[in-house]
């Protein structure tokens, strides 16, 4: 269509509370933006709830290992008991005498570990590359296409394998590192086109002509626009990050020196937990990343809601 | 002061930029201080084009644009700041050009920031205040406000006294009165006539020949990205010698003639 | 066919409260006129154009009474509307050029709509391509995806389409906005020519610019802030206009001949209220240069001259 014409109707004022209009122009009758949002967040029950029992595992997580009464990987008490006061073995032992308790603990911490570096490298990785496409189009952005088109195909497992007969030890920063850099494509896709979107706003022209630079201008202008769409992003990437982790674990790719959620999945399967009804070795772990990241995506559900009053009902 | 020689502009389309489209083609105009210059034109005419090639947000791909004498494509960084100290722009929707999440008085706080480093927070506030008064807004009514709070017209004169704020000597006025309600346009409008006899000069933009006869001293008349006509405005719009402006003027809907008594009047008259 | 509107409300549903966007209406088109309904934006001409037909999620009716050929529009009550639509009233609605879903051939699309309203396809098929012909769009842009018109084809697509079933009311909701000045025309003639023709008997013209409306239409309809201000014949608002928002407006828009150097126009200084708690008595007293106390109570819409009516205590009496 014509880029010299009005394509949409003159100002619109309070006649005409389209979508997102705002109230009439002479008296805001609604609160500030982010009054607003907090009124709307407080009353969102997926928000609330997701964020409850995210929080509760995120205690649980800090506090936890510092009341564990054996290490985790001591191979001390007694074989395949069930949870019992006695010693402090609270969730019982595993097949090889090795407390559950301080398994469990000790994995939860590391999840979160994962996940806020593994999410957060994608993060910063994704966002680098969906930014500099969408600003810049052009060469820039097929080449970074292409990037993250070959990035998006590569076979993870088959890396991450060839990766870990190089390597002697691997600890849970190479494991985050790994994730962050495998899992950075969709984010960087994600972004780009929001920064399509954005870039061809008058704002952005404005703030070129008041003499801004490029990174200025998208961290400044652009991002701030979309600090939702960021926040939920990375809340995304945060819970896909565990996700990731759990299964890398669970097939024997997992940390060398030390014991995650999604090992002691593997210990247990490897040592027939299941038919030996083992029940307190595996069951934890598995319903608390469950808990985790199915939380984590229904407080992102209820975040969308919030942030997008076209979803509110009235 | 600012000249066009031979400006067009190419488009790449197509996947990896395999085909071409040409959105201006061979355009040459000056613009002198204290003259108002339109470029009149439907869509797909390029004058949009035009208006951001002379403000450096699109590269020209041949001829010249020079700014007293320097080549505008040639400057970066520091230069292309100068260059914006003199020249700059206003678009047609108010809306869009407020960041939404930010107060409007923020595109203030930009122009400081870039270009004012050090001056001091009352003697900012006072040329704010004259900048404000020179476009007919008072500050207690327009600052501290989101851009939906404000109106277009409003909105429209902020950006106006942005730009005045910089010792600019061309401002580009795209189509900047297009989204505003009749009763308000032609306060901005006549807002340009009198930054006009101040000795700015200004490229105005429109699809509508009405603003265009109204506000103008030299009319081009735009078409499929080349100047069909160009020339004083009552020349233009009195003795149109191409066919496409008297198309133009035949079909611009008027208040108090019909368009069957336009043609015959001027079929009458015929050139 | 005649349409009478009696009191009409419509108020807007909001957080914040109801945005009194149509208050108290009353007018009345005559059979074979073209009215045009002219206003600045919020004055509530789209939601008097929408509520005729279709009412939006958020509107919600309030009072009044809508008669066409001396039966009943039950305007308020969507159900009961539906036998009206496409039949006695249809729109051509604001964007129609985005009004064809983009993934359906024309002739597809128009074949589906008649079946919606029951109506069998052939008969209507050959008259959409006769009349399709009428203004100059060939058979083949039935077999077309609206994305290969032009936006001045796809608005008389549209057209034709709207019109397919000879409604008593047209209603055109702001169709030349987007178009550049010589569719515009074309877009323009079209729409007499239906009236002319007979495929349409009256019709409802909604835009912000007026003088598209003095080329086209036989009465005007001024309104402001949700209410009426003046309604005349065209000539007559244009050369003759009694209430002072009509004065002003008309003698804010530069035409053709009127330079800044000769004449500088002047606006009307202000903005409309907001509907949301609006002001007792006359909407326009906050920047009327004739306001008195007077206009504290809301002025009611009489007749000065045949078929001249006017809303304002200053000249209503007179």
């Amino acid at each position: 269509m014509s880029t010299g014409h009005a394509a949409r109707p003159l100002e619109p004022i309070a006649a005409e509370p389209a979508a997102a209009a705002p109230a009439p122009a002479a008296a805001p009758a609604r609160m500030s933006g982010f009054r607003e949002m907090l009124h709307f967040a407080l009353r969102n029950r997926k928000l609330v709830f997701g964020l409850s029992v995210t929080l509760a595992m995120l205690v649980f997580a800090v506090v936890g290992p510092f009341l564990a009464h054996h290490p985790p990987l001591e191979y001390g008490g007694k074989l395949s008991w069930a949870p019992t006061t006695r010693d402090g073995y609270w969730f019982g032992t595993t097949l090889l005498g090795q407390d559950v308790y301080a398994q469990f603990t000790n994995g939860l911490r590391l999840a979160f570990i994962v996940g806020a570096l593994g999410g957060g490298i994608a993060a910063a990785v994704g966002m680098l590359v969906g930014f500099t496409a969408g600003y810049r189009s052009g060469i820039v952005d097929e080449i970074l296409n292409m990037l993250t088109n070959v990035v998006l195909v590569i076979p993870t497992f088959a890396v991450l394998l060839v990766i870990a007969a190089y390597l002697k030890v691997r600890g849970i920063m190479t494991e985050s590192l790994f994730i962050g850099l495998t899992s950075w494509p969709w984010a960087a896709r994600a972004l780009r086109a929001q920064t399509f979107s954005l870039v061809s706003r008058d704002f952005v022209a404005m703030a070129r002509l008041s003499g801004r630079n490029s990174w200025k201008i998208i961290f400044k202008e652009i991002a701030p626009n979309m600090s939702s769409y960021l926040f939920m992003m990375f809340i995304l990437l945060f819970g896909g990050a565990i996700l990731i982790a759990a299964t890398l674990d669970f097939i024997g790719l997992g940390p060398s020196n030390t014991i995650s959620l999604g090992m002691m999945m593997q210990l247990s399967v490897q040592n027939a937990a299941l038919q030996l009804h083992l029940w307190w070795w595996f069951l934890p772990p598995g319903l608390a990343i469950m808990a985790i990241v199915g939380s984590l995506y229904v407080m992102n559900v209820g975040l969308d809601e919030v942030f997008n009053p076209a979803l509110r009902e009235l | 002061m600012l000249k066009l020689e031979h400006v067009s502009k190419t488009y790449r389309v197509g996947a990896f930029g395999g085909s071409e489209l040409q959105a201006v083609r061979d355009v040459s105009f000056d613009v002198e201080p204290g003259e108002v210059i339109s470029l009149i034109g439907e869509s797909g005419s390029g004058k949009t084009t035009i208006g951001r090639m002379i403000l450096r947000l699109s590269p020209i791909t041949t001829g010249r644009i020079t700014f007293d004498g320097v080549d505008v494509s040639t400057l970066r960084r520091g230069a292309l700041k100068e260059y914006y100290r003199h020249v700059q722009g206003v678009f047609q929707d108010p809306f869009s050009s407020c960041n939404p999440i930010f107060k409007a008085d923020r595109i203030f706080a930009l122009i400081k920031d870039e270009f004012f480093p050090g001056v001091g927070g009352s003697e900012w506030r006072q040329r704010l205040d004259s900048s404000l008064e020179a476009v007919s807004l008072n500050p207690t009514d327009v600052l501290g406000k989101f851009p939906h709070q404000l109106s277009g017209g409003q909105l429209q004169r902020l950006l106006v006294a942005r730009a005045l704020l910089l010792e600019i000597k061309v401002l580009v006025a795209d189509e900047i009165i297009s989204m505003l309600d009749a009763s308000t346009r032609i306060d901005v409008l006549n807002l340009l006539g009198d930054l006009k006899k101040r000795g700015l000069g200004i490229v105005f933009i429109t699809h509508d020949l009405s603003l265009g006869n109204y506000i103008s001293d030299t009319t081009v008349i735009l078409r499929h990205g080349s100047i069909v006509e160009m020339g004083p405005t009552e020349q233009v719009f009195g003795h149109p010698q191409h066919e496409y402006t008297q198309m133009l003027l035949a079909s611009v809907p008027q208040l108090h003639t019909k368009w069957a008594d336009f043609e015959q009047a001027h079929d009458a008259t015929a050139v | 066919m005649s349409l009478a509107v009696t009191d009409l409300r419509v108020y807007y549903r909001t957080l914040a409260g109801d945005v009194q966007a149509l208050d108290g209406v009353t007018f009345g088109v005559a059979d074979g006129e073209i009215m045009g309904l002219a206003g600045e934006s919020g004055c509530g001409k789209s939601t008097l154009g929408k509520s005729l037909i279709r009412f939006d999620t958020r509107m919600r009716f309030v009072g009044g009474h809508v008669e066409l050929d001396g039966a009943e529009l039950p305007v308020g009550d969507s159900e009961a509307m539906n036998p009206f639509r496409f039949k006695h009233v249809s729109i051509i609605p604001q964007y129609a050029m985005s009004a064809m879903n983009p993934t359906r051939k024309i002739g597809k699309m128009t074949k589906e709509l008649l079946r919606s309203r029951g109506m069998g396809s052939n008969g209507a098929m050959s008259e959409l391509s006769r009349r399709l012909e009428l203004v100059g769009l060939s058979d083949d842009v039935l077999d077309m995806y609206p994305i290969e018109l032009s936006g001045g084809m796809k608005q008389r697509v549209v057209m034709v389409i709207s019109t397919l079933l000879d409604p008593s009311l047209l209603i055109a909701d702001e169709i030349t906005s987007a178009l550049d000045v010589s569719t515009q025309k074309a877009v323009a003639e079209t729409l007499v020519g239906f009236r002319d023709r007979g495929f349409v008997k009256s019709m409802i013209v909604i835009t912000h610019d007026l003088s598209i409306l003095c080329q086209i239409a036989d009465t005007i309809l001024v309104m402001y802030a949700g209410q009426l201000a003046e309604k005349a014949p065209a000539e007559t608002i244009v050369d003759a206009p009694r209430h002072p928002y009509t004065k002003l407006l008309i003698s804010s828009l530069p035409e053709v001949g009127v330079r800044y150097a000769e004449k500088r126009l002047a606006g009307i200084a202000g903005r409309p209220p907001a509907l949301l708690h609006p002001p007792a008595g006359c909407r326009f007293a906050a920047r009327c240069p004739l306001a008195t106390k007077k206009c504290g109570e809301e002025p009611p819409f009489v007749g000065v001259a045949p078929g001249h009516s006017v809303a304002c205590w200053e000249v209503g009496t007179c």
